[in-house]
């Protein structure tokens, strides 16, 4: 099999492109945008100690995008012959209704400042040593223990290339490829089943394979899911919570970050709005959020409207400094991208949307925070979260997470959410220790999914209000 | 402004009749090779969505899009493919692709295609041709109205952040290389506006919603209204005391409670040890009022079909009869595995992936009382307008059920002060046996399941 090239063809030719764009120009738009893409993945799964398929699947297509005044608007087609890109331009410009003009677009081809080196793609790789993976994990998370009854395993690649031209002159291409692998288990005991699931998953190819270790990673899957067999039910009530490194960076992208998007802010629609320059954390709190960030799961090297990705301090001891850009929202607040601007596909607008963010370390040391908390709960592991950006309301569920008994980690509880106010939490951070790490995460938002990174080094909030079902 | 054409994709456009795609679904399933069995699923859409802001057009998107995904069997190994385009070419590296991947599976005696019943497709009417004929104007005029709307029903709204219109039409055919096919096509359409209402420093948002099949259904007033409901009754809000309380649900909020349980009630999770329910068939796992059952037959559930995801007939599935669990949903191969025949409920999440078993038409047998005779019966409670943090919170598997949640006291049989910043938890086995009313006031909503106002006793809030 031939080797792949970093970069291929273009997807589609520089002289298309600006006739497309100057077709979409043509009925007095202000700003036109051609983004295409190529993806091709495979994913394969493991369930019930089967293998039980290998896919693969291939999207191609654009995206014209037309700004007149504060309207967008947007078409798609798979079809990237100049018919059917003009096709589309001709049906995303209809909502300007201007004189027909000529302008003339003539793009320069820019070159990332930096390219991601993929050592090995996906595509090179034998299917059949992507299979052996998934068996590999099947093994070790039943060989975790015997109560574990049932185990699914999943291996997935992806190659995306990007091609984002527009009126401005803009032309740059990227080529995202990304590796994830996961594990989840069930236990069975007699208090019923519990589950357990652990991913690993970076902006890399089959590379991954040489620093993760797809045994471990299916051994904490399968720890999770039997550790909480004997796991009694959260409490209930207001609580100190200790977040493990990793995972607990769920808790600032829904408590702060989301609300730091600024289209957002832009509509008044977070609890952010007029607050840069103000202090809305704890003076332990900084809070980053950077595409540019080694090989984590929400990095890339130019986003999707052409704009290098980049690190952007949002809030820097406690005081906010800024928020997060688009193209659409910071033209109309007349400053630059913040290289936020992602979409799920061609198949959808670009907004607003996070890559990794996370709370850099501080300086306490991990086990002492443990210590000296009294009482509280220490979450291993969050699942997931959500927020209302209007009130600032937003919840974070445990997937694994212990009692804290006079500085101690005692007893497993099992999986419930907690619930906390934004602004109310991020002052509550009391210490940050210096044992960061990733965790990498599918952010969804109107809709449209894109891979992130979440992270920050172990930490405790003074107050947070767990949804238990014990103590009452 | 103009009507939106949209751009061309593959085969001919949207609404030009199923046949062309049945016709291309079978010329692929056709060439299925000796000992290979192959199931060809081909799919095209389009879309309009519309967003209206401050009495401006926002956002208008308009998009055709198709593909295919192609099952090949051979000696109980599955290889799957998919492309987001029907081209020729594609189409035959797809199948090349899916060819491909078949060696690589573990052989399992019950994957397969599914095998005809002789149950005749019922006839489903779920296509609105309004969808395709109304002018792109008038659907701009709508989200623009519903804005206005939203805006003018209450002083203490501030924006309305979004008010959207969208619409889809979409076609889909089903060939096996065993001789089914079956083809499908539905609309969609549905209005949502997202209120911010607010009072000195405090600001709490609500979101409305009407859906139906064309634009002629659509119930613009109550959309607006709701919203506005929503995010004004909220203001003030403050955590409630901790305790144990019988919570009223919104028929929103039971319609996606209803979805999560779905997931226990089928045959995927079941015949693989992640259910509740495995092995509990003529068990009583609800209160001796609950009656739920599936039935894509039902043309007012959003999700009402003639034929599955496999090309079987689509029929009326009783899954639990008065508190007792009476069957599960199957698609052919979850069926095999647990000895039993297809009930019709293979479903895909369109052509990138292949069939699966799952609910599509979930509706809990309505009780005779209304909302507020709900309300009324309860006394004292907390009801809820909408929850948070299902996907992190609800496990089907282990029936964990934590959420975060929002909504008003029940006072003396009535709403009084609003609450949010709180959860409730309890399992959702326990949820099933507590259900003490079930309201006679039923919604379809788009998802899986229908919702009306249920009463649930003994879950524990943790507030302040």
């Amino acid at each position: 099999m031939a080797k792949s090239e970093a970069t291929g063809a273009p997807l589609v030719e520089t002289p298309v492109v600006e006739r497309v764009l100057a077709a979409a120009l043509r009925q007095g738009a202000e700003f036109a945008e051609v983004f295409a893409e190529d993806r091709r993945g495979t994913s394969a799964g493991l369930d019930d100690g089967r293998v039980e398929e290998l896919a693969s699947g291939r999207d191609r297509g654009a995206g014209v995008r037309v700004v007149v005044g504060e309207t967008t608007g947007y078409a798609h087609t798979s079809d990237l012959s100049e018919r059917g890109l003009l096709a589309a331009a001709e049906a995303a410009s209809a909502v300007a209704r201007g004189s027909s003009e000529t302008r003339v677009v003539a793009l320069t081809p820019r070159s990332p400042e930096r390219r991601r080196s993929v050592e090995v793609y996906p595509e090179d790789v034998a299917k059949a040593r992507k299979i052996e993976l998934l068996t590999r994990a099947d093994e070790a998370a039943r060989s975790a223990g015997s109560a574990v009854s049932q185990v699914s395993a999943s291996y997935a690649d992806s190659r995306r290339r990007i091609l984002v031209a527009n009126s401005d002159g803009v032309l740059v291409h990227d080529d995202q490829v990304r590796s994830r692998f996961a594990v989840s288990a069930v236990a069975l005991g007699d208090t019923g089943m519990q589950t357990g699931f652990e991913s690993a998953a970076y902006t890399v190819g089959f590379e991954m394979f040489d620093d993760i270790d797809v045994e471990e990673v299916a051994d904490k899957a399968a720890r999770r899911a039997l550790v909480k067999l004997s796991a009694r039910p959260a409490p209930s009530g207001e609580v100190p919570v200790v977040l493990a490194a990793g995972s607990g960076g769920i808790l600032f992208h829904e408590a702060c970050g989301h609300g730091l998007e600024a289209d957002h802010i832009v509509k008044d629609a977070s609890v952010y709005v007029g607050q840069v320059g103000k202090q809305v954390a704890s003076p332990l709190v900084t809070l980053v959020d950077d595409g540019s960030v080694g090989d984590e799961w929400g990095t890339f090297v130019v986003d999707d409207e052409g704009n290098p990705a980049q690190r952007n301090v949002l809030i820097e001891n406690g005081m906010l400094t800024d928020y997060m850009w688009d193209f659409l929202r910071a033209r109309k607040e007349g400053r630059r991208s913040s290289g936020n601007g992602r979409r799920q596909s061609y198949r959808h607008l670009p907004m607003v949307r996070m890559t990794n963010t996370f709370l850099p370390n501080g300086d306490a040391d991990a086990d002492d925070i443990v210590a000296q908390t009294p009482h509280g709960v220490y979450v291993a592991k969050l699942g997931g979260g959500q927020v209302n950006t209007t009130t600032g309301d937003f919840v974070f569920g445990t997937v694994e997470a212990y009692l804290i008994e006079n500085g101690r980690i005692t007893e497993p509880l099992r999986d419930a959410n907690l619930i906390g106010n934004g602004p109310e939490i991020l002052r509550r951070v009391d210490a940050v220790a210096n044992d960061f790490a990733m965790t990498p995460g599918t952010c969804g938002k109107d809709g449209q999914s894109v891979p992130v990174g979440c992270g920050q080094p172990t930490l405790r909030v003074t107050g947070v209000t767990i949804g238990g079902t014990a103590g009452d | 402004m103009t009507e939106t054409g949209t751009a061309p994709s593959g085969i001919g456009a949207v609404g030009g009749g199923l046949h062309e795609l049945e016709a291309l679904a079978s010329a692929v399933a056709a060439q299925a090779r000796a000992g290979e069995a192959l199931e060809v699923y081909v799919s095209r859409g389009v879309e309009t969505d519309i967003r209206a802001y401050e009495g401006e057009v926002e956002s208008l998107s308009s998009a055709a899009s198709a593909g295919i995904g192609i099952r090949v069997l051979v000696d109980g190994r599955q290889g799957f493919a998919y492309a987001g385009s029907l081209d020729e070419e594609v189409v035959r590296d797809t199948l090349a692709e899916a060819r491909d991947n078949v060696a690589f599976a573990t052989p399992d005696p019950h994957v397969g295609l599914a095998t005809p019943d002789g149950v005749p497709r019922p006839a489903i009417d779920v296509w609105d041709d309004a969808v395709l004929t109304t002018s792109t104007a008038d659907k701009v005029a709508l989200a623009l109205e519903l804005e206005r709307r939203a805006r003018q029903i209450d002083p203490r709204v501030r924006t309305v952040s979004s008010a959207d219109y969208g619409d889809i039409a979409a076609e889909a055919a089903i060939a096996t290389s065993n001789g089914i096919v079956s083809s499908s096509r539905r609309t969609v359409c549905s209005l949502a506006a997202d209120a911010i209402a607010g009072e000195g420093a405090d600001s709490q948002s609500g979101v409305g919603f009407s859906a139906g099949r064309g634009p002629g259904s659509l119930e613009l007033e109550r959309a607006a209204a709701d919203a506005v409901e929503r995010a004004v009754r909220m203001l003030g809000a403050t955590k409630a005391r901790s305790g144990r309380v019988t919570v009223v649900f919104d028929p929103r909020v039971s319609s996606s409670l209803l979805a999560i349980v779905s997931s226990a009630l089928s045959g995927e999770s079941v015949t693989k040890g992640r259910s509740m329910f495995a092995g509990r068939i003529g068990e009583e796992v609800a209160a001796g009022q609950v009656t739920v059952v599936d039935d894509p037959t039902d043309v007012r559930a959003f999700g009402a079909a003639a034929s599955d995801a496999e090309g079987l007939a689509c029929r009326r599935n009783v899954l639990i009869e008065n508190g007792v669990l009476r069957g599960f949903v199957f698609d052919s191969t979850a069926a095999r595995r647990f000895g039993t025949t297809s009930t019709a409920s293979a479903v895909r999440g369109g052509y990138a992936s292949g069939p699966i078993a799952g609910c599509r038409a979930l509706l809990l047998s309505p009780g005779a009382l209304s909302g507020e005779e709900i309300l009324a019966a309860v006394g004292d409670g907390l009801y809820v307008q909408s929850i948070s943090g299902v996907h992190s919170g609800v496990n089907p598997v282990s029936g964990d059920f934590s959420v975060g949640a929002e909504g008003l006291v029940i006072r003396g049989g009535a709403l009084a002060e609003p609450v949010r910043e709180v959860t409730i938890a309890s399992t959702l086995q326990r949820m099933l046996q507590s259900l003490v009313h079930i309201g006679g006031d039923v919604e379809w909503l788009p998802g899986v399941a229908a919702g009306q106002t249920l009463a649930i006793e003994g879950m524990s809030l943790s507030g302040s």
